[in-house]
C-alpha cells in the first residue's frame, strides 16, 4: 500500500506539525472515558449584583408573580369534571373580579355571541348529532331516550346539553357562527356560565339529575 | 425568535396569565400572523377560550390585530414585548426612585392593567396609598393627578393609541375592527381632569384574602354608576423611556467609575438637558452649549464657570471619547456620542465576561482580536506574547464557548 512507508513501523497520514505536536514528542494519554459531568473550574463565577435596589427588586418580583394570579386576567384552566361532585367543593371557590375589556377598541370578532338559550357551543350538538341542521322533536325525544339509557349519572350534564343543542337547531336551524355582530352579551354571563341553565344556589348537582332530566327539559327552555 | 426566547416567552405567560394564554400566545409567536379561526383550529382549543385569550394578550399590548383584506382580521404577537416583563420589577423600581411610591404605584397599576384611563389609575393609587397610612390619614386625589402629570411630562407614561372621533351620522356597515390612530403631539397630553376626593380605607369586614372562601358572588362593583369623565383615554408605561433612563444611568455611572464624581455629574446634567429634544435612537444628542451646562447643573453644586470648562475638555479629549466637542460658539458646544459611549460599555462587558471565564491572558487575546478583527494564529501568539501551545488551547478554549469563530481565508 502506498501509505506504508516502512514496514511496520508507526506514521501518520497527517502532518502531525499541523495540530501542534514537534516530532517525536510525547503525545497526551488516550481518554478511556468521556470527560467529565462537571468539571472543575479554574474560574468561579463573580458573585450576583446584591444590594438595596436589587432585594427591593427581588421583593417586588415575588409580589407582582403573587398578585398576578389574582387579577381577572389570569384565566384559570377549566379542570376535568370529577366522578363525584364534592358538595364542599363550591364553597371554595375564590371569586376574582371581573373584567371587561372596552370593545370599543377591539375587533367586532372578540364579543362573545349572544346565544338565545344560554347552552352549549353548537359544535359539541353537531358532533354528537347526526350532521343534519334540521331535526324535529320527535327525533330528539327518541334520542333523549336512548342517551338516558346509556349514559350515566356523570354524564348528565352532556347529555343536557345535546338535548338542549338539538333543540336549539330545530329552532333556529343551521347555526353557524357567523361574522354579523350579534347583539352584545355581558361578558360575565359567558364566564361563569356552568353548563347548565340552573342558578348555582338554586340546584345541587345530585344523582337525580340526570333521571329527572325529561321533565325539567320543558321548564328550561325559553 | 430564537427556540430559548420562545421557551421562556412561554413560561412568563404561563406564570402571569395562566395555561390558556400561554397556548394562544406562544402559538402566534411561533407562526406569526393569524386570524381567528385558524388560531382555534390549530390549538384545538374553543372560539370562546381564544378569544379571552387574545382579548387579554391585546389589553396588555402583547398582541396587536390588523385589518387584511376582505375583513379578515389577524393577530400577531409581540416577542420582545412578552420578554420585557421581565424588566417589570426593574421599572417599578425606577419609578420609585424618582418620583416616591406615589410614582411606584401609578407605573405598578399600569404594568399589572396594560393599559388604564387616568381617573381608574387615581383612584386605585389613592386607595393602595390610604391602606399603609396612619388610621384616619387618606392620600388625596390631587396629589396623585399631580405626580401621574409629572410623569406624563417626562414621558414616562403615554396614551395609548385611541380611537378617532367619527362625525359620521350614517351607521353604514362597521368596520371588522376600529382602526386606532396616535399623534406625537398628543401622545402625552393629560386631560382636564377635575378629579375630586380621597383614597378610601377598605373596611375590615369587606376584605376577602386570598383563599378565603366566599359563600356568594359579591356584588358588582359597577353599583355606583358615575360618568367617566376621560372615558376612551387610556394610558400605557412608556418603556423606551425607562430603557433610555437606563442607558442614561449606564454611561453616568461609566464616567464616574472611570474619572470622578463631578465629571458625572456634568455628564448626568447633559443627559437630563436632552431627555425629551433627542430621540432615544440617535447617535449623539443635541450640541449643548458650556454656558446652558453651566446653567443647568444642580442647585448645590458650586463648579465655577472655568473649572466647567476645564472638565468638559477632559472629557471631550478622553479616548473613550463620550463626549465630543462640535463648536466653539456659546463657551464651546458639546455633545455627547451615546452610540460610542455604548458600544464601548458593551465591549467593556465582553472583555469582562472573558476574562472572568477564561482568566486574564485569554482576556488579552480577546482583547487582540476584538481590535484587529482577524488574525492567524502566528499573529495571535506573536502580538499576544504568548507562547504557542498554551495560546493554542485558549484560542481552542474561546472558540468551543462561541466567543471566537474561524473563518478560512483564502490564500
Amino acid at each position: 500500500m502506498a501509505g506504508n512507508k516502512g514496514r511496520g513501523r508507526a506514521a501518520y497520514t497527517f502532518n502531525i506539525e499541523a495540530v501542534g505536536f514537534g516530532r517525536g514528542e510525547k503525545l497526551p494519554d488516550v481518554v478511556l472515558k468521556p470527560p467529565p459531568l462537571f468539571p472543575d473550574t479554574d474560574y468561579k463565577p463573580v458573585p450576583l449584583k446584591a444590594g438595596e435596589g436589587e432585594d427591593y427588586m427581588l421583593a417586588l418580583k415575588q409580589e407582582l408573580r403573587e398578585t398576578m394570579k389574582r387579577m381577572p386576567y389570569y384565566i384559570e384552566t377549566p379542570e376535568e369534571k370529577q366522578d363525584i361532585e364534592r358538595y364542599s367543593k363550591r364553597y371554595m371557590k375564590v371569586y376574582k373580579e371581573e373584567w371587561i375589556p372596552d370593545w370599543r377598541r377591539l375587533p367586532r370578532e372578540m364579543m362573545p355571541r349572544k346565544k338565545c338559550k344560554k347552552g352549549p357551543k353548537s359544535e359539541k350538538a353537531k358532533d354528537t348529532g347526526k350532521g343534519t341542521s334540521l331535526t324535529n322533536t320527535a327525533d330528539v325525544l327518541k334520542k333523549i331516550e336512548e342517551l338516558e339509557k346509556r349514559g350515566d349519572g356523570e354524564k348528565s350534564d352532556e347529555e343536557n346539553e345535546e338535548k338542549e343543542g338539538s333543540k336549539e337547531k330545530s329552532k333556529e336551524g343551521d347555526e353557524e357562527e357567523d361574522d354579523d355582530a350579534a347583539e352584545q352579551e355581558e361578558y360575565d354571563e359567558e364566564e361563569q356560565e356552568e353548563e347548565n341553565d340552573y342558578i348555582n344556589s338554586y340546584f345541587e348537582d345530585g344523582d337525580d339529575f340526570g333521571a329527572d332530566s325529561d321533565d325539567n327539559m320543558d321548564e328550561a327552555t325559553y | 425568535m430564537t427556540q430559548a426566547e420562545i421557551k421562556l416567552c412561554s413560561l412568563l405567560l404561563q406564570e402571569h396569565f395562566g395555561e390558556i394564554v400561554e397556548k394562544i400566545g406562544v402559538h402566534l409567536i411561533r407562526t406569526g400572523s393569524q386570524p381567528l379561526r385558524v388560531i382555534a383550529h390549530d390549538t384545538g382549543t374553543s372560539l370562546d377560550q381564544v378569544k379571552k385569550a387574545l382579548c387579554v394578550l391585546i389589553q396588555h399590548n402583547l398582541v396587536i390585530y390588523q385589518v387584511h383584506k376582505r375583513g379578515v382580521v389577524e393577530y400577531e404577537a409581540q416577542c420582545s414585548r412578552v420578554l420585557r416583563m421581565l424588566r417589570y420589577p426593574r421599572y417599578i423600581y425606577t419609578a420609585k426612585t424618582l418620583y416616591s411610591d406615589t410614582g411606584e404605584l401609578i407605573v405598578e397599576e399600569l404594568l399589572l392593567n396594560g393599559k388604564m384611563t387616568m381617573s381608574a389609575v387615581v383612584k386605585k393609587v389613592a386607595d393602595r396609598l390610604t391602606e399603609t397610612m396612619e388610621d384616619g390619614k387618606t392620600m388625596d386625589y390631587a396629589e396623585v393627578s399631580n405626580t401621574f402629570v409629572r410623569l406624563a411630562d417626562t414621558h414616562f407614561v403615554q396614551r395609548c393609541p385611541w380611537v378617532p372621533a367619527t362625525e359620521n351620522s350614517d351607521p353604514g356597515p362597521l368596520p371588522p375592527a376600529p382602526i386606532l390612530v396616535i399623534s406625537e403631539k398628543d401622545m402625552y397630553l393629560v386631560p382636564k381632569l377635575s378629579l375630586i376626593g380621597k383614597g378610601k380605607r377598605r373596611r375590615s369586614s369587606d376584605e376577602d384574602a386570598a383563599g378565603e372562601p366566599k359563600a356568594k358572588r359579591p356584588k358588582h362593583n359597577t353599583d355606583n354608576k358615575e360618568p367617566i369623565p376621560d372615558d376612551g383615554i387610556y394610558w400605557q408605561a412608556n418603556l423606551d423611556r425607562f430603557h433610555q433612563h437606563f442607558r442614561d444611568q449606564a454611561i453616568v455611572s461609566a464616567v464616574a467609575n472611570r474619572m470622578d464624581q463631578t465629571s458625572s455629574e456634568i455628564v448626568r446634567t447633559m443627559l437630563r438637558m436632552s431627555e425629551i429634544t433627542t430621540p432615544s435612537t440617535a447617535p449623539f444628542t443635541q450640541p449643548l452649549s458650556s454656558n446652558e451646562i453651566f446653567r443647568s447643573l444642580p442647585v448645590g453644586y458650586n463648579i465655577s464657570k472655568q473649572v466647567l470648562d476645564q472638565y468638559l475638555t477632559l472629557l471631550a479629549d478622553d479616548p473613550l471619547e463620550f463626549v465630543g466637542k462640535s463648536g466653539d460658539s456659546g463657551g464651546g458646544m458639546y455633545v455627547i456620542n451615546l452610540h460610542k459611549a455604548l458600544g464601548s460599555l458593551a465591549t467593556a462587558t465582553l472583555e469582562s465576561v472573558v476574562q472572568e471565564r477564561f482568566g486574564s491572558r485569554c482576556a488579552r487575546i480577546f482583547r487582540l482580536v476584538l481590535q484587529k478583527k482577524h488574525l492567524e494564529q502566528k499573529q495571535v501568539e506573536d502580538f499576544a506574547m504568548i507562547p504557542a501551545k498554551e495560546a493554542k488551547d485558549m484560542l481552542y478554549k474561546m472558540l468551543s464557548g462561541n466567543f471566537i469563530s474561524l473563518q478560512v481565508g483564502c490564500q
